[in-house]
């Protein structure tokens, strides 16, 4: 049986002393939220904290408020943000990017900051000890090279949130508590330069709370595609969001593709050429050209990268074909064979 | 290794053991506690093998710590049956929804929980509700079934 | 009347419980790894970072010295060769000087707990002098420098094979068509999700017992005594029920020799529980396979001539490689006539883990090329393919040119259910939308003719005692991998002797309480334990029912006996309980108790080679399979299956459509997702997480139609429902996705990626690698063959 590495646990009730905990064990203790990724990755040896700061008592990251704005407690489970009517309701992208987070019982105990702050991917990295030994390690993890690009100096394992795209897409901020201060960030500048430095939060910093503004007037989507309907993570997130005006232009829009890059990727050039256009059938296919040239994909994930780079383009079209209201392209549903 | 002193509510019993902090609650059921009817297949969280009720949500015990689980109320299949087996247990041995019965308990304790929560659950919402657990035997249709069965014998009775 | 055409069945027939069933659902089933000893050590195996390396030394002192170790294990102190097949001891417990694939195991430690064990193979030094390694057909083929092995014809060759039976050139001359494809199969694997386990335990009296999730404890009992140089006697192996096999727990396998040699060393139990990516090392999954079909045809569709070729890649060990190579060339003929055939396979080694039997063994590959290449020589001849099939179905009674037997066939029957009830003649071709239908037809073994070794013994035995109170016990070897072995045994005691399933407690898989069953494997355990099972019982009611007609005075033939009763037909107020007639049945007879043995009936096959292939008798399945393709991403979404299998007899219903749905569901797995990746010498993705298994999502819904033919051979008519399900799904599919967007994808699994570049025009077609074949044999028509030999294994499988 794979089992976890030892480490000692402790269970802070403030995020400030989770905070202090970390800045005074150093890169030697970790936070952890639902443990979903965390525990894996420790049972495979990516990670060997000697101290576990476990987020469950921490009073202030729980809970979803709801009051024009939306709060989320970073230790919302993903089934919970999923489950709430009025985040169903009114950041429906938001619900449907945790709904398609892993699996049921992962998403009963995976949280929503642990899906903003989860670790990068790569299937050289993802490996166990003895398989990372055997190949000579990564850079990422115990190696110098990226055994994905060898010629490359950064690591290019793969954002696989699905819910930060959504997030950066509606304009989110976190909270960040640290051992003395607390700052808010957006969560579009939470993600740091490659794989290994993925996040920008300090590692003594706590993400406590989501903040999601109001977005009356705009539609939203997320897409996710994977090999299968469930556990598998993404190997492209697509999150679309656009506020139309009277005469059906597009006043804003926000394109962010998950999955394809180190961190999550904002096309601004296709958010840029959606601006004042009628989100008809052309531009829509001009947008999705537009978009998907960013996408980085590399032989690190599964699916041929470039499948998944192709499929950008097809997923962005669809999703604004989604809100737009034009047939999106997809299958249609089966039609019950008698 | 250092052990602490665990208090786990496991099937309505109170239970106490000494257990090193980072054994997972998988480990703890079936090693301290004697309780090997959950099953393993990955202990990554990607096949819902070990799958436990942690207040009635189902929750994939190979990432779960049971420091995490004090005060909380576990069940494991064998906390299912009481005098008699549960309509869920009923109905999958009749349809034949355990083969190897492997994943079994992982399936039974998610039926359940789904069942709390939607007693009258459409084929398409079972389906979701049990996508984390994987079987190698059935093709999945038989425990369908069962579930329905189980659920419709429910809400008759 | 003939037995199976018996209609009087109170049991057989019936969808009742699982005997197990309740133990199942309870989480009461004690599985390997759920089992617990007294002072149980636990112990973890060190394995090869290299594909392909030397060993120059193994130092394990370090982890001995590691507080908590109770002993360490190196290859030096095991060196005696296994392998399942005799032809094929290429297996050490721990690599003696070589190591073949990433996984295979060198060093073991067993410790106070499997942590303590875990470090210490951390503290194991091994020297290796790492080896060009061979990761494909093509490499095994090419590169002759390099050996794997230094057994075997020549290069990295494990076995060569040519055979022709009716002259094939003469065939193709006669032909007005002539059509050749060429198909890949991708290796995959079987994934139970229960990983192996092991307990060990070697006593004071001498004695090892070992408990393992194995399908075959007769095999794991014979390699134990041999590379332990133990009596036979002194070992008992217990098979504990599987997890889940599918043929992944069919070899003997090094964890299993280990745990009991540490045993041995530290006087006390020894549990190995592997972790999920040695289970993906153990593999002896399904062979990756290039093939060649060249068929020559009549205008009127008629074949005249049919050359295969394969070329498998074996992975690092035998094996059941040599089985599996004469499989992916034995039953192409067994389904639609082929008057003449030539078979050629090769079988290389690579530094893979080794392939061997995944449930349909050997065959699945050539149906999938077999199905395709008939549906694209009907559209040269503007045939229909669902007629097509229905007339070339082979009669009943049918020698085939390679001297295959077909006794009962239902192909035909299968084809037409599955074309009514899916309706694709008003579907196929007809359908915009990128929706699709395909169907396809196959044949599988119930149970192979012959045993793995050589032997004239039994295949299956049964036992069966009688107590005071009525109660039954039935022995037997065979082993309950889910599918319901156990509950096959005491539906056909409790027919046989008319009394209730429940009443009866059936003892299995237990080398020293059990007759010997040879294992669940090639689908042999319903026919074979069964008849076996019916001779024993059978024996014990006729003392039962006479001593009952004695003590009521009517003349024994005039009995019936069921539900644990048995009357006078002609008076049923005359009767009396079994449990009555069974003291009345020891008062007169003595303790009451039976064996009864099969033994398959001998292959009117002659050449060396056929003991693959002949079986007591051939189950056939056929599958449509409606698909939607999404043409921008070249996405499959498998609308609805309807499967159509000849059972022979349905001895449960239930438990034959879960076979059934569950051949599917695997199918459907190797069709569109699963595959044994592998990428600079290492298996890529060993884990639940990235080899893609399908979920709850994936699965369509199934209609499941079971054809009945009662043949003789089969305990009631039964023959085999577990793997020959399988067969026609995958090439069923493929038709599919053709029928949906007009492209043949020619390999599995069929990725999006794969659809997508061929409606690009951009999709690369596989190609054969060059194999020199060895120098063909030319079989003789069977009425000029020489005379038969004994029976036995076959030659070809001897050493």
């Amino acid at each position: 049986m794979l089992r976890l590495p030892p480490f000692r646990y402790a269970a802070p009730g403030t995020a400030r002393d989770a905070a202090r905990l970390l800045a005074e064990y150093g890169a030697d203790a970790m936070p952890v939220a639902g443990g979903t990724d965390l525990y894996p990755n420790m049972k495979r040896r990516q990670f060997t904290p000697r101290l576990l700061v476990g987020l469950r008592g921490l009073t202030e990251a729980h809970g979803i408020e709801v009051n024009g704005a939306l709060t989320l407690g970073a230790m919302a489970t993903l089934t919970e943000v999923a489950e709430h009517p009025a985040v169903r309701a009114r950041w429906p992208a938001v619900a449907r990017s945790a709904s398609l987070v892993s699996s049921p019982p992962l998403r009963n105990a995976g949280t929503i900051g642990g899906n903003l702050c989860v670790d990068t991917r790569c299937n050289y990295y993802n490996q166990t000890e003895p398989w990372r030994a055997s190949i000579g390690y990564c850079m990422k993890k115990d190696g110098h090279l990226c055994l994905v690009a060898p010629g490359s100096d950064i690591c290019w394992a793969l954002s696989s949130s699905d819910t930060a795209p959504v997030m950066i897409a509606l304009d989110a901020e976190v909270t960040l508590v640290g051992p003395e201060t607390d700052r808010r960030l957006a969560v579009r500048d939470l993600y740091g330069p490659d794989g290994i430095a993925y996040l920008a939060k300090r590692r003594d910093e706590i993400l406590t709370r989501i903040h999601v503004p109001a977005r009356a007037g705009w539609s939203m989507t997320y897409r996710k595609v994977r090999r299968r309907g469930s556990i598998d993570f993404p190997v492209l997130g697509v999150a679309a969001a656009v506020r139309l005006g009277t005469a059906g232009t597009v006043e804003e829009a926000r394109l962010v593709l998950g999955a394809v890059h180190t961190s999550p990727v904002v096309a601004a050039d296709a958010e840029q050429f959606l601006r004042g256009r009628v989100l008809d059938a052309e531009t829509i296919e001009m947008a999705a050209g537009i978009a998907y040239k960013p996408a980085k994909p590399l032989d690190n994930a599964d699916l041929s990268y470039a499948w998944r780079k192709r499929m950008v383009r097809v997923e962005v079209a669809r999703a604004l074909r989604e809100l737009a209201g034009l047939p999106t392209g997809d299958l249609p549903p089966v039609v019950a064979a008698v | 290794m250092d052990r602490i002193r665990l208090r786990l509510r496991v099937n309505g019993e109170e239970r106490e053991c000494l257990a090193p902090v980072h054994h997972t609650l998988l480990e703890v059921l079936r090693e301290e506690l004697g309780l090997t009817g959950t099953k393993h297949g990955c202990e990554l969280g990607e096949c819902g093998t070990c799958t436990v009720l942690v207040d009635g949500r189902p929750i994939l015990s190979c990432v779960a710590l049971p420091v995490e689980c004090e005060g909380r109320e576990i069940t494991t299949v064998e906390g299912l049956a009481g005098a008699t087996l549960h309509p869920l247990q009923e109905a999958f041995a009749e349809l034949g929804a355990a083969q190897c019965g492997y994943c079994t308990p992982g399936f039974l304790l998610t039926a359940a929980a789904l069942l709390a929560e939607k007693p009258a659950a459409t084929r398409p919402e079972i389906a979701e509700a049990t996508a984390g657990n994987l079987c190698r035997c059935t093709g999945y249709l038989k425990i369908f079934e069962a579930i329905e069965l189980a659920a419709e014998r429910t809400r008759n009775a | 009347m003939p037995e199976q055409d018996r209609q009087d069945l109170s049991v057989i027939g019936q969808p009742l419980v699982k005997v197990d069933a309740a133990a199942k659902v309870t989480g009461q089933t004690v599985f390997a790894d759920d089992l617990v000893l007294p002072r149980m050590a636990f112990a973890r195996l060190l394995r090869s970072p290299h594909p392909h390396a030397r060993i120059r030394s193994v130092d394990a002192s370090r982890a001995a010295a590691l507080p908590g170790v109770l002993a360490t294990l190196v290859g030096s102190e095991l060196p005696i060769p296994f392998g399942i097949l005799p032809v094929s001891q290429d297996e050490h417990a721990l690599a003696l000087d070589k190591v073949r694939f990433v996984g295979d195991p060198v060093a073991a430690v067993a410790a106070i707990d499997e942590e303590t064990a875990e470090a210490a193979l951390g503290l194991i030094q091994v020297d290796y002098e790492v080896l060009p390694a061979i990761m494909s057909i093509e490499d095994a083929l090419g590169r002759e420098d390099v050996r794997i092995h230094d057994y075997g014809p020549h290069g990295n060759v494990h076995k060569e094979v040519a055979f022709d039976f009716g002259d094939v050139e003469a065939g193709f001359a006669e032909a007005d068509h002539v059509r050749e494809d060429t198909f890949f199969f991708e290796g995959n694997t079987h994934l139970p999700l229960e990983q192996h386990a092991a307990v060990a335990a070697h006593g004071p009296d001498g004695k090892l017992t070992l408990w393992s999730s194995t399908q075959t404890p007769h095999y794991v009992h014979r390699a134990l005594a041999k590379v332990l140089e133990m009596p036979p006697a002194h070992i008992r192996v217990i098979a504990c029920p599987n997890g889940g096999g599918f043929g992944g727990k069919s070899d003997p396998f090094s964890h299993e020799i280990v745990v009991a040699k540490l045993s041995m060393k530290t006087g006390r139990p020894v549990k190995v529980t592997l972790t999920r990516e040695e289970v993906f090392y153990c593999h002896r999954g399904r062979h990756p396979v290039k093939m060649w079909i060249r068929t020559g045809l009549k205008r009127d569709g008629r074949i005249t001539a049919m050359h295969f070729r394969t070329a498998l890649d074996g992975g690092a060990y035998g094996s059941y490689g040599v089985a599996s190579l004469y499989y992916t060339g034995a039953l192409q003929t067994v389904t639609y006539g082929v008057p003449r055939y030539k078979f050629e396979g090769v079988r290389v080694f690579t530094n893979k883990p080794p392939c061997g039997p995944k449930r349909g063994h050997g065959t699945p590959q050539p149906r999938f090329a077999l199905e395709c290449h008939i549906d694209k020589f009907c559209a040269d001849l503007a045939l229909d393919p669902a007629r097509w099939r229905m007339e070339n179905t082979v009669a009943p009674g049918t020698i085939t040119a390679n001297q295959m037997q077909v006794r009962t066939i239902g192909l035909g029957e299968c084809l037409q259910r599955v074309l009514d009830k899916s309706g694709y003649g008003d579907k196929h071709g007809r359908r915009p939308g990128g929706r699709g239908i395909g169907i396809a037809g196959s044949a599988y073994i119930s149970g192979a003719g012959l045993p793995i070794y050589w032997n004239a013994m039994p295949h299956s035995g049964v036992q069966i005692k009688i107590d005071r109170g009525g109660g039954v016990t039935v022995f037997c070897g065979s082993t309950d991998i889910g599918q319901g072995s156990d509950s096959v045994l005491a539906y056909v005691v409790a027919e046989e002797l008319g009394i209730e399933p429940r009443d009866i407690r059936v003892v299995t898989a237990d080398t020293d309480l059990t007759p010997v069953d040879l294992g669940s494997y090639s689908s042999r355990v319903t026919l074979m334990t069964g008849n076996a099972a019916i001779e024993a019982a059978r024996k014990l009611r006729t003392l039962v029912l006479g001593a009952a007609a004695q003590k009521l005075g009517v003349p024994v033939e005039r009995l019936r006996a069921a539900g644990g009763r048995l009357w006078d037909s002609a008076d049923p107020s005359r009767g009396l309980a079994f449990a009555e007639a069974a003291v009345l049945a020891e008062a007169a007879h003595g303790t009451l108790g039976a064996v009864g043995s099969y033994t398959p009936p001998r292959s009117v096959a002659k050449w060396k080679g056929a003991g693959v292939g002949p079986t007591p008798t051939y189950s056939y399945s056929a599958a449509a399979v409606e698909v939607s393709v999404d043409r921008e991403t070249g996405i499959i979404r498998v609308d609805k299956v309807w499967i159509a299998h000849d059972v022979g007899r349905s001895i449960n219903p239930l438990l034959v459509i879960g076979q059934v749905e569950g051949s599917v569901y695997m199918a459907l797995g190797e069709a569109l997702m699963e595959e044994q990746a592998f990428r600079k010498g290492r298996h890529k993705i060993p884990s639940l997480l990235e080899y893609k298994s399908p979920t709850t999502l994936e699965m369509p819904p199934v209609d499941t139609i079971l054809v009945e033919t009662l043949d003789p051979q089969g305990p009631y008519g039964a023959k085999e429902c577990g793997q020959g399900p399988l067969l026609p799904v995958i090439p069923a599919l493929a038709s599919a996705v053709h029928d949906a967007v007009g492209v043949w994808i020619d390999e599995v699994p069929i990725t999006p990626e794969k659809v997508l570049a061929a409606l690009d025009q951009r999709y690369r077609r596989p190609q054969m690698p060059a194999v020199r074949y060895p120098e063909t044999v030319r079989v003789a028509p069977l009425e000029a063959a020489a005379p038969a030999t004994a029976s036995g294994a076959d030659p070809a499988l001897r050493r």
